[in-house]
């Protein structure tokens, strides 16, 4: 049992749908900007791609080529830890199934993302496959913007947005573990917001 | 990029408010007692989280304004439309009430003295929290050369106004500039208008000095502030950002 504060009541800001918000988030229709630096400016045609297996061996792809894929629409409930979760946000990119399909995939269990700028972030590989995961490169119909990780980012919804690396360019397949940026200063490696795994230990 | 900022869990503590400081009309700064607070770094965070009589519960994040201070923990909270914590916080808590929180959080946008760089911090309106706690943590024990703008839009929205003029009057290598972007007084000798490029390269430090740079305000603030840096030429890896929309709560 939590400790009850004298004289708050909550306000419940905006109405969710119940089982959508989970526990400590709260709904809301922003969408607030975090990073840890300034938005890297990333030209189009110097935009890149890369997958490397857990060999070394890579392959990439140019902005021409990742439009050239199928891609998907998905329209997904995002949660930050920060605390708020913004519901139904549509984005448009190209599932990781289909960009994994032509990699080799032997011995790779977990994923070092990296960006442009400098930033990067672990996943299960898992949590990459399985329709769960896309390289995001339109936010509600339009081109997705610098400062929320134009021109393309990762979109793993189902994990705190931490995870959705912005101007994600290179992913890297490991055998074992490695954690990434915030997962270095004390937020939890796995990031589930349903069990509400904020920080190490939770 | 290493150092682990938080090591094993990080439980809930209940702080009981142990003073108040009206800062602004919509700034209040909350003195927290927290048994077993275990310290912070400056330009770290908490959790706040609130629970109403009937189990409803509400969580927030607040930088902490001050260094460490065994279990003192003093954050400044800004008021935010329709924010259910922050408004809890501004209004109605009273001495003596209590609250639970945990941290520290953040170990990126983090300075403390020693580092020997010089220093430049860009704050818009309650982003000055979390450099208020460099700031003091400077004034206690640092030696490293200070430039400070402020961004508010009026005198009175100026969070920790005089503290921050004699910090800069003690001369002693703290330099601070408030700019005023919507009104200014009569007279008023400082600029007035929104940081800019041409501000940050006349109050800031030149690139080659290889200054460590904290930006903190809204998020178009962060935006404008960090690219002009970069424009500048200042090297993106030593220019650090903390944002906050206007969903803070």
């Amino acid at each position: 049992m939590s400790f009850v504060t004298r004289g708050f009541g909550g306000r419940r800001g905006v109405e969710a749908p119940p089982g959508r918000v989970p526990p400590g988030q709260y709904a809301t229709s922003d969408f607030p900007v975090l990073s840890a630096g300034p938005t890297p400016r990333v030209e189009l045609d110097e935009w890149r791609l890369t997958i490397t297996d857990t060999r070394g061996a890579e392959v990439s792809w140019s902005w021409d080529e990742l439009q050239a894929l199928d891609s998907e629409s998905p329209k997904v409930d995002i949660h930050c830890v920060t605390k708020w979760t913004k519901l139904d946000t549509s984005w448009q990119g190209v599932s990781l199934d289909t960009l994994l399909a032509d990699v080799d995939l032997i011995g790779a269990r977990y994923v070092l993302a990296h960006s442009y700028g400098g930033y990067s972030t672990n996943l299960p590989l898992p949590d990459l496959t399985g329709g769960k995961a896309w390289i995001a490169h339109s936010y509600e119909g339009r081109p997705l913007a610098p400062e929320h990780g134009g021109p393309a980012r990762l979109l793993v919804p189902h994990l705190y947005f931490w995870k959705s690396a912005k101007w994600v360019n290179r992913l890297v397949l490991l055998e074992s573990d490695r954690p990434g940026f915030w997962e270095s200063y004390g937020y939890h490696n796995y990031g589930d917001p349903w069990r509400e795994q904020r920080y190490t230990g939770d | 990029m290493a150092g682990a900022a938080i090591h094993g869990r990080l439980t809930w503590l209940v702080a009981e408010v142990v003073g108040l400081v009206e800062e602004t009309p919509r700034a209040r700064s909350l003195i927290l007692n927290c048994p077993g607070w275990a310290g912070h770094r400056p330009g770290q965070h908490i959790d706040v989280r609130l629970t109403a009589a009937d189990g409803y519960q509400a969580q927030r994040s607040y930088s902490i304004a001050t260094p460490a201070d065994g279990e003192r923990v003093t954050i400044t909270v800004e008021r935010v439309e329709n924010g259910e914590v922050s408004s809890y916080l501004i209004d109605e808590a009273r001495v003596g009430d209590r609250f639970e929180l945990r941290g520290p959080i953040g170990g990126y946008f983090v300075w403390e003295p020693g580092r020997g760089q010089p220093l430049f911090l860009v704050a818009g309106g309650s982003g000055i929290v979390p450099l208020m706690a460099m700031i003091r943590a400077r004034l206690l024990t640092g030696s490293e050369e200070v430039r400070c703008v402020v961004s508010a839009r009026s005198l009175e929205d100026v969070i920790y106004r005089e503290e921050l003029q004699r910090a800069a009057a003690r001369r002693d290598g703290i330099a601070v500039t408030t700019t005023l972007t919507r009104s200014h007084p009569e007279g008023w000798p400082g600029p007035s208008r929104r940081v800019d490029r041409e501000m940050l390269g006349e109050l800031g430090w030149p690139p080659s000095e290889r200054p460590l740079t904290f930006v903190c305000g809204p998020t178009g603030f962060v935006e404008s502030v960090a690219s002009a840096l970069v424009g500048l030429g200042h090297e993106p890896e030593r220019i650090r950002t903390e944002r906050f929309g206007p969903t803070g709560g």
